[in-house]
């Protein structure tokens, strides 16, 4: 009993007591990035009614699309790459919506995501893609909407909010417009 | 008949012909693929996670790869073939993370925990090593505590 409790009262030196402490934060420290990326990668897309966040698209012609100036108006952002077969189901569809729908205050943009230029471009050609197109640079933008693949589409209301999304492609033109025009509604 | 002068002159021209010919740049051989894959073995394509772009086999990485043959044909260094895929499609197409932000603790934190273990193991070690002192108790504890002295007492009345 004696020398349990003498024992116990041999001080720690200071030295080691702020070794732990520094071991404890570095551990919690550790804990604590890999928590917050998990949670990140846990999120998801951004929820419909959630405000969408400011991005610049520089398009494959060099010009320069910022979506806080499309405020007002409903925008409609396809994520799309040329190596992505789904994404050819509603290329032409998407196309004739923009046809369809560009006097009535809806803009189309092609965010193409992960691709190589001379293919996204041959892609375009391909399915006579009109409205304003661009790369991905940094892929910040497809980090922005959390995107987890491509097609998807996000259709953003004259509020600068996130109206509607579509994972993976549209079936047909119909389904297109009938998803833009209840979100011109909103 | 000709004359000397001309003969030099026809043996000049094509003197210089062919010197030009051989001090002409010849086209360089097209990068091999080991030259491509060199490069793309260090770099990951986002689509398919955790496969190297060298060994992907989707069609994406296939054109990721013909992009990297056709800067080395330019005559692009490796790293500005490395820059030029972190500018189109961020810093998590590299293998290794640069050194910036929070990827620092990539580089540190495993040298760090090696050493905090080595240091740990160190002192165990050591400690394990020191020969036990004798657990003699101290003089003065023996006269002060109450039950060793009551216990000498009880000896000393039943001697």
């Amino acid at each position: 009993m004696t020398d349990e409790s003498a024992l116990e009262a041999v001080p720690t030196p200071k030295s080691t007591r702020w070794g732990v402490i520094l071991v404890w934060v570095l551990v919690f420290g550790l804990l604590a990035v890999v928590g917050l990326g998990l949670i990140r990668t846990q999120q998801g897309n951004i929820g419909v009614g959630a405000r969408v966040p400011d991005f610049q698209l520089t398009t494959f012609d060099g010009a320069s699309v910022n979506m806080a100036d499309l405020r007002g108006q409903v925008v409609v952002v396809n994520f799309w790459a040329s190596w992505c077969i789904p994404c050819e189901q509603e290329a032409a569809e998407l196309e004739m919506a923009h046809q369809q729908l560009k006097d009535q205050g809806v803009v189309f943009l092609g965010v193409n995501y992960v691709d190589t230029e001379r293919e996204a471009l041959a892609y375009l050609d391909r399915f006579d893609i009109t409205y304003a197109n661009g790369p991905d640079l940094g892929t910040r933008i497809s980090q922005a909407f959390r995107i987890r693949g491509v097609p998807e589409t996000y259709i953003i209301g004259r509020d600068g909010r996130l109206a509607q999304v579509q994972i993976g492609p549209y079936l047909s033109l119909g389904q297109i417009v009938a998803s833009v025009t209840s979100s011109m509604e909103e | 008949m000709h004359s000397p002068s001309k003969w030099f002159a026809i043996v000049g021209a094509a003197l210089i012909g062919l010197t030009l010919m051989a001090s002409a740049p010849s086209q360089p051989p097209p990068p091999s693929d080991d030259e491509v894959n060199a490069i793309a073995h260090q770099m990951y394509c986002p689509v398919c996670e955790n496969v190297p772009l060298d060994v992907c086999p989707t069609e994406a990485c296939a054109q990721w790869r013909a992009t990297i043959r056709e800067k080395l044909a330019e005559g692009w260094s490796e790293s500005q073939i490395k820059d030029y895929f972190v500018e189109q499609y961020g810093a998590r197409v590299l293998a290794s993370p640069p050194a910036r932000g929070l990827n620092w603790l990539v580089y540190i934190l495993p040298p760090a925990t090696f050493l905090a273990g080595a240091y740990i193991l160190f002192r165990a070690f050591r400690s394990w090593g020191r020969p036990a002192e004798p657990q003699t108790p101290a003089e003065s504890d023996s006269k002060d505590d109450p039950y060793v002295a009551r216990l000498e007492e009880e000896l000393r009345r039943r001697s």
